[in-house]
């Protein structure tokens, strides 16, 4: 054991020198790492608990997903079915228990009006699985179902779009860094280091962005809009700024425009200085605008963002040239908002906030000085305890663990692990296992001194007995931290990921570095005894 | 210079003698620490109930009955607060809004916030979290089978590797560490969140490290003195590893001790538990996982007859244990 090949010396010595090297970024100053060739940047990125900032979670409702596609389903066989030729006519039209239903007013048209739907319900993908299976049932009727398959490509889409739109607004907020990822089947997860508000992020991704212009409906009996009932071909919206006081506004179901048509969208200021966002149609949106604005002179029109009403202005003259303002008691801020909700696009699903964890830049900066402290006390106390029971062996293992501290460092740079506030504790339990490994070596070689070993074999024996005990112990640990790493979430995640590169850098370097190193000083002085 | 050894060499203590006193002492404590558990019940945080929890940093020390009386005056629910030793910082926990979803928790902050501004100037607010319940529920379901999933993939490690006994005797011992932190945290109403997960799972990690490290000088031993006596033998494997488990200890509770006083207040709940898990595994180790060995039956012709059933998995070993048996057995402690 006490020959070490040059060979053995250069592959134990070569990833310990990488991996302190890793580290090296992770201590020097933004400015200067940025400097450095791309693969010297390997810093550990610090946790938001650690830097500051907002993790919030978000979660899409798959049943409104599901529901959204039964109306657009419903929009499209209306619409085939009447335009196509010839003309087949349905009725009892109703969508209930996600399921469409409908009923064929000539029954000899079943058939021809199921060969009609089919290709509806077509899945786009590959696989050539059906999003929805199409059924007769009572001769007449005919039901639409959506498959699980279905739904489940759905919101998957839904959730690359909306995950896409939330990079965008986070992006125009011009905040620094932060990570939007998907994660389970419905949830997105975003994460935004340094945020000193994090309620403005919220409210920008909890707004859907669906922006449409549509006609009031003056028609309406103001009282029975108070209480929800609106003219046939007309809705009753939600009008929290009405000026006659009522919270609630009639419209026409008829869409004028919608954000789909947007080409941009900024906050500005109209002639009374109120905030306001002006928006830009592409060239079809603005020639339908044009169109409606004209037919309706001196009528009120609604803007509606995600089902409420903003405002309803006259229009005074028809609105030509493709831009129009959005008004609506707008603070700069939230007008602001809406413009950068409006230009990331509208969000195919609604999300809500299911958690959310913000840790003010002052307490970051108190863990982390807290934990830096502690932590360097943690290793001068745990060093100087080895130093005075093992002596120069001690030293070894101290020497050992600092190398440990810093390859562990290199390998979450390397890997772009977070480090966590629990993943300083894990840290600091490494450390503790680490010693543990020398510890048992050591012990091992007091016992086989204490049977009258001459010193070179009880130090080969010590190594040899102690190392089967050491991989036993790691093996079962890592078993505990690997469950951790695929069960848990956040602080759970955190630490397992720094105990488990641990404990394969604590076998290496408690084991195979000290072995050397001890090695090498016994071939040197070929010592008679050991102070140990 | 002399070196520090915390253990005298060649120990002689009697641990199994005592096996039976151990056991009725490890029943009493578990029952009492299950007994509080289910009496006083955790103080689980937001993390698995669900709600808002706040942290506010007063410039100087506050009394919580006069921000009670504050949050009372809102009608944002019952509050809950805690200090965290340090009287200058309160974390307030509220229930979270019944309806009106993340538009409605963030006016409860907000009006939280403003409340308290008004009433304490000064006073900053470093932390607020908002779990919602459906999610809470799926973190305390993962939360309690990351635990117990730990402790059944370690017993079953050890039962493949080893005797069934060492199975038994390690989860018997990692069941009762678990319930004994649980009982800290039931009496010291140290708020229970997913932190303190990470912590008993340390704790089982430590503790399987311990108990392994016992486990595997008995069963070496067992293979070396084969006559021996199992009791007589399992004291011998405990006193040859106790410098090693008193040195071990010690080391980590002087990093925990370090990171307790001094890792600032996030961190504290989580250390106080991993430094009680230390003490409390370092026991079962030395008291109860090794002398339970004995009551399950467990003797040097089991491992004799694993072996020799196995004889192909075993080989490498018994060959290696062979000649050190004979050049020993003069070496061997009475």
């Amino acid at each position: 054991m006490l020959n070490f090949s040059r060979w053995a010396v250069f592959a134990i010595i070569l990833p310990l020198a990488i991996g302190v090297l890793c580290a090296i970024p992770s201590f020097l100053p933004d400015a200067t790492v940025a400097h450095l060739p791309r693969f010297m940047q390997t810093r550990v990125n610090l946790g938001l608990d650690l830097s500051g900032g907002s993790h919030l979670l978000l979660e899409a409702s798959t049943q409104d997903v599901a529901k959204q596609r039964l109306t657009n389903m419903e929009e499209q066989v209306r619409t085939e079915l009447r335009r196509g030729d010839p003309r087949i006519a349905i009725g009892d039209i109703s969508s209930r228990d996600g399921k469409l239903s409908f009923m064929v007013r000539e029954p000899a048209q079943v058939d021809a009006a199921v060969e009609r739907i089919r290709p509806l319900t077509q899945g786009a993908g590959l696989t050539g699985q059906r999003d929805f299976n199409v059924e007769v049932v009572n001769s007449s009727t005919i039901v639409i179902t959506p498959t699980d398959a279905g739904i489940k490509s759905a919101v998957k889409s839904a959730m690359e779009v909306a995950t896409e739109v939330i990079r965008k607004r986070i992006d125009e907020m011009g905040t620094r860094e932060p990570t939007i990822q998907q994660q389970g089947n419905n949830r997105i997860v975003v994460q935004v280091p340094g945020l000193q508000d994090p309620k403005a992020l919220k409210d920008l991704l909890g707004q859907t962005a669906k922006l449409e212009f549509k006609l009031v409906d003056t028609t309406a009996n103001p009282s029975e809009v108070a209480q929800g009932r609106a003219p046939v071909g007309s809705e009753v919206l939600k009008y929290p700024n009405n000026p006659s006081g009522v919270p609630f506004i009639a419209v026409k179901r008829q869409v004028m425009v919608s954000g789909e048509d947007l080409t941009d969208a900024t906050q500005g200021y109209d002639q009374s200085n109120q905030a306001i966002v002006n928006i830009r149609f592409n060239s079809s949106g603005g020639r339908k605008f044009g169109q409606v604005t004209s037919q309706n002179v001196n009528r009120p029109f609604a803007i509606i963002l995600d089902n409420q009403v903003l405002s309803a202005p006259n229009i005074n003259e028809p609105i030509l040239g493709g831009s129009a303002q959005v008004s609506g008691s707008f603070t700069v801020e939230s007008a602001n908002q809406l413009a950068i909700a409006l230009r990331s696009g509208k969000l195919p699903v609604a999300l809500t906030v299911v958690e959310e964890r913000t840790v003010g830049p002052g307490l970051g900066a108190d863990s982390i000085r807290a934990g830096l402290i502690a932590s360097i006390v943690a290793v001068v106390a745990v060093a100087a305890f080895m130093f005075v029971s093992y002596g120069r062996f001690g030293m070894y293992a101290n020497l050992a663990v600092a190398i440990n501290v810093a390859v562990i460092l290199g390998v979450m740079g390397i890997l772009g692990a977070t480090l966590t506030l629990p993943g300083i504790a894990g840290f600091v339990l490494t450390i503790g296992t680490a010693v543990d490994a020398n510890v048992l070596i050591y012990e091992r070689i007091r016992e086989e001194r204490r049977r009258g070993r001459n010193v070179v074999q009880s130090i080969e024996h010590g190594y040899k007995e102690a190392s089967r005990t050491i991989f036993e112990a790691n093996v079962t640990h890592a078993i505990a931290g690997g469950i951790m790493l695929a069960l848990g979430s956040g602080p759970v995640k955190g630490f397992a990921i720094v105990l488990l590169i641990g404990i394969a850098t604590s076998v290496f370097t408690a084991v195979t570095f000290t072995r050397m190193v001890v090695a090498n000083w016994v071939r040197r002085t070929r010592p008679t005894d050991i102070h140990i | 210079m002399k070196l520090l050894k915390l253990v005298p060499d060649n120990t002689n203590i009697g641990f199994v003698a005592v096996r039976k006193w151990a056991f009725a002492l490890t029943a009493l404590l578990t029952v009492l620490a299950v007994g509080a558990t289910a009496h006083k019940g955790l103080n689980l945080g937001v993390d698995f109930v669900g709600g808002l929890m706040i942290e506010a940093k007063f410039p100087q020390a506050v009394e919580t009955d006069k921000v009670r009386a504050t949050i009372g005056t809102l009608g944002v629910g019952e509050s809950s607060l805690q200090q965290f030793g340090d009287p200058k910082t309160v974390q307030i926990r509220l229930p979270l809004p019944d309806q009106g979803g993340a538009g409605a928790a963030n006016a409860v902050v907000e009006k939280t916030r403003q409340a308290m501004v008004a009433q304490f100037p000064g006073v900053t607010f470093s932390r607020y979290d908002t779990v919602s319940g459906k999610v809470s529920g799926e973190l305390i379901q993962n939360g309690v089978l990351a635990v117990v999933l730990a402790i059944l993939g370690i017993a079953v490690f050890s039962w493949f590797r080893y005797e069934w006994q060492f199975g038994v005797s390690t989860f018997v011992a990692i069941v009762h560490d678990v319930l004994m932190t649980l009982g800290f945290f039931a009496i010291t109403q140290l708020e229970f969140d997913l932190n303190i997960i990470a912590a008993v799972l340390t704790i089982v990690g430590y503790s399987i490290n311990d108990k392994m490290v016992i486990d595997d000088r008995i069963r070496e031993n067992m293979r070396k003195y084969r006559k021996m006596d199992m009791k007589s033998l399992i004291d011998l494997s405990v006193n040859e590893t106790l410098p090693r488990t008193v040195m071990t200890s010690v080391t980590i509770l002087l990093a925990l001790g370090a990171l307790l006083l001094l890792g600032g207040h996030v961190l504290r709940g989580f250390t106080a538990a991993m430094m009680l898990g230390i003490i409390v595994g370092t026991y079962s180790s030395v008291y109860v996982s090794s002398s339970l060995l004995i009551s399950l039956g467990l003797t040097p012709q089991t491992s004799e007859l694993k072996a020799s059933k196995k004889k192909g998995d075993y080989a490498g070993q018994a060959e290696r244990v062979g000649p050190r048996e004979t050049s020993r057995d003069n070496g061997a402690k009475p």
